[in-house]
């Protein structure tokens, strides 16, 4: 893409094509392919190394997913009676969601608490927060035994006193939720405004549902292994506070993702990013490094809490508690001190480092409750290579429809349209009158309605 | 006039105060730990008379129709067999509802055969696990299992404490969790003992109601304290069982988990099932509330920001538009 642009071709960021009277609007073809031909779009895919990693992955991975549903999962788990959970859902599920809390975080930071300087990322870090848990969703609907049957809870049987009743309704409904604050962008892309106006309208509403259900289902998950005392060695055990510890590490979770997202955003399609996004960036950065900071400090004091509650101490000096101090120590404090280091030092590059390894931390604590030291008192067990690679298949399909709709959706820009009279009216008649301005519904609508 | 409507609200009062009662002592019952249903039925099993037969195992593949082993049930190399690098024993899967394992007690001695099933549980932690409810405690004491609702999701096989259900994890189309269900289809509803009860030549195992079963079994640590450790396996443990466990040696020593505490799984997770309907009722208020006090803050504009590197993002914000 870089070299097309350099070839004079603008990718599309706007209904129209060309400037004044000889402008024609973009067909919806042509608005897929970025404004490139069909020759010129394959030339830039081809070109793409990237492109060919993925393509082999796809290769062998997606044959394997058929096969999986045609022959059952006993052709490519262990079939395990004692690890009923394995990879789909160790990462795919319980690692996933936590980095996905990034949505209702910087919902809340911006339409909330009204940062709006967090603007520039807030509507990378809902889309991430969305695709995190489409695709949360896409490996549970692999593990399942029987995906189709994945309604009944909501519609056939009820087992409302089960934790899992409430992450499958939670889970549903903030889908829907996500959906609805992400679609303003594929809105505006399609350029039906009055969609976008009803969803900014009820933007406060969304946010603040986001946040209930955010709260319940990341702790849910964490309270699903409440079920299995015996199972769970303790030092990642709490009957007490186990759903606080993964809603806590969900938070510089969700956070340090939008960090490692965007810093992938930037190295790979700055092309698509508009300057406002540039050139705030790393402002937004230093502030998500903070509120990721608070995060894990709070995390790693009620670890220790949890520890002391249970009375582990004595745990630690085993084989088991090396492996959670190892976890804490390059998980949590590790990046917590470079985060205060960077901060100090405003120098962002490292912050971006300690949101990985952030990242990193939060993967490794859900896989360790998930898999490691789940059935401590048993066997370990070591995932079967096929269910490895269809994980990694997922993923690949996570990376690639992320970045279709990165490239598409005015995501990393701002979409530039004409004025439309009808369109106008609302946000330009609050912004001329600042004494009004407490009565903006969204103030976020204003911000992004500039179009 | 006055009389009748006095009589009336009288009337209406008692009415009132019979249905709070009633509803009172619903709620007490609902909201106490289930203890199971009164009349529901046990199993007692006696290791020490087991005497590792596998009749038990043979009598389950029949009745439940199960396919046919790789090995045949008076092939006694089974007891050596490990599994997941010599360290596990069999255990129930798909294709056996039930299976016996041989322990060498600590010390030398006989060996002890144990057999293991669903214990049914009288508070399950697969049916409170069960997000589409397809677990049944039946009030003839069996836990039982609906596969035409199972999603397939494997929570009870997480939250069983004994690894008991097993999953048919080689169906394409319709897995299903497979575990013992008391013989409940074909014998218990009408009061007969499960098939392994039936067949077994030592009488090790005794059927009958549960209650009953732990006064035999503490009559019998009584009538031989010498033979028996003084304990009854599954009579507390994790809210109590339906089927329990008489032994000589210790229970550890014999494959038993004895940390499980006396608390149904269920009991871990009530302080966060607690939480649920507060964070649903509190946070709406309290999160819109932060958003009018942020909201007030910005109608007396940005400059009251106290985070001073931010005004300048406010202000080309506000040149923009």
């Amino acid at each position: 893409m870089k070299s097309m642009i350099r070839q004079g071709i603008q990718p599309v960021a706007s209904h129209h094509n060309g400037e004044g009277k000889s402008r024609k609007s973009w067909s919806l073809l042509e608005k897929l392919l970025l404004g490139l031909s069909p020759r010129q779009y394959l030339e830039q895919a081809i070109k793409n190394p990237f492109n060919w990693i993925l393509g082999v992955l796809f290769a062998v991975g997606l044959p394997l997913i058929a096969y999986r549903f045609l022959f059952g999962l006993s052709v490519v788990t262990h079939s395990s009676n004692d690890y009923p959970w394995g990879l789909f859902l160790g990462f795919g599920l319980f690692a996933m969601v936590p980095l996905s809390a990034s949505g209702f975080m910087l919902g809340t930071t911006v339409e909330i608490f009204g940062r709006h300087d967090f603007e520039p990322i807030e509507r990378l870090a809902l889309l991430n927060g969305l695709l995190g848990y489409l695709f949360a969703v896409i490996y549970l609907l692999v593990d399942l035994g029987q995906p189709w049957r994945l309604p009944y809870p909501m519609v056939v049987a009820f087992g409302p006193a089960a934790v899992l009743f409430l992450v499958a309704w939670h889970v549903a409904t903030y889908l829907s939720v996500q959906v609805a604050e992400v679609s303003v962008a594929f809105f505006e892309w399609i350029g039906w405004l009055g969609g976008k106006r009803f969803v900014r309208r009820i933007a406060v509403g969304l946010t603040v549902a986001g946040i209930i259900l955010s709260t319940l289902h990341q702790g849910a998950l964490g309270a699903l292994f409440t079920y299995a005392p015996g199972k769970v060695h303790p030092l990642w055990y709490s009957a007490s506070f186990q759903w606080i510890h993964f809603f806590c590490s969900a938070i510089p979770g969700g956070l340090c993702m939008v960090i490692a997202v965007s810093t992938i955003v930037k190295k790979t399609m700055a092309w698509r990013c508009d300057g406002n996004f540039l050139d705030n960036l790393d402002r937004c950065t230093f502030g998500l490094a903070k509120g990721a900071s608070m995060g894990l400090i709070t995390y790693l004091a009620i670890k220790l809490i949890g520890v002391a509650h249970d009375n582990e101490w004595g745990y630690l000096g085993t084989g088991w508690g090396a492996w959670f101090m190892l976890e804490l120590a390059i998980g949590v404090i590790l990046p917590l001190a470079l985060f205060a280091w960077a901060i100090h030092n405003q120098r962002v590059g490292v912050v971006r480092l300690a949101a990985f390894i952030t990242v990193f931390g939060v993967v490794l604590n859900r896989i360790n409750t998930a898999l490691i030291a789940f059935n401590w008192k048993l066997y370990p067990e070591i995932p079967h290579p096929f269910e490895v690679i269809i994980c990694l298949t997922i993923f690949a399909i996570y990376v690639v429809v992320y970045r279709f709709i990165l490239y598409r959706l005015p995501i990393l820009f701002a979409w530039k349209a004409v004025p439309v009279e009808a369109y106008e009216t609302e946000p330009v008649t609050v912004q001329s009158a600042p004494a009004l301005k407490s009565s903006v519904p969204a103030p976020g609508a204003v911000y992004r309605s500039i179009d | 006039m006055s009389g009748i409507s006095r009589r009336r609200f009288l009337a209406g009062s008692i009415a009132g105060c019979a249905a709070t009662t009633l509803c009172g002592t619903q709620k007490a019952l609902a909201a106490g730990s289930f203890t199971g249903y009164p009349e529901g039925m046990g199993v007692l099993v006696d290791l020490t008379r087991c005497i590792g037969c596998r009749s038990c195992e043979a009598a389950c593949n029949k009745e439940q129709k199960l396919p046919a082993p790789a090995k045949p049930f008076d092939d006694m190399s089974v007891f050596d067999e490990r599994f997941h690098g010599g360290t596990q024993m069999r255990r129930p899967d798909e294709n056996a509802y039930t299976v016996v394992n041989r322990y060498q007690p600590e010390g030398g001695g006989k060996p002890i055969y144990r057999k293991v099933q669903c214990n049914h549980c009288n508070e399950p932690a697969c049916l409170t696990s069960c997000f589409v409810n397809a677990y049944t405690k039946t009030q003839e004491g069996a836990v039982v299992y609906n596969p035409k609702i199972c999603v397939g999701c494997r929570n009870c096989m997480i939250a069983c404490p004994f690894n008991i259900p097993g999953y048919s994890y080689s169906s394409a189309f319709n897995p299903v969790v497979k575990k013992c269900i008391f013989c409940h289809e074909t014998r218990l509803k009408t009061g007969r003992p499960p098939a392994c009860v039936e067949i077994c030549p030592q009488q090790a195992l005794t059927f009958g109601k549960r209650k009953d079963m732990i006064k035999i079994a503490h009559q019998r640590i009584l009538n031989e304290p010498g033979r028996y450790v003084d304990h009854l396996y599954g009579e507390k443990e994790l809210g109590g069982t339906g089927w329990m466990y008489l032994s000589s040696v210790a229970f550890d020593q014999v494959g038993f988990d004895t940390t499980t505490g006396n608390e149904p799984i269920i009991a871990n997770v009530k302080d966060f099932l607690g939480t649920v309907p507060m964070v649903l009722a509190i946070w709406p208020a309290l999160f819109t509330g932060f958003h009018l006090l942020a909201k007030r803050k910005d109608g007396h504009g940005h400059d009251d920001d106290h985070a001073g590197d931010h005004s300048a993002a406010h202000g080309e914000e506000e040149d923009k538009s």
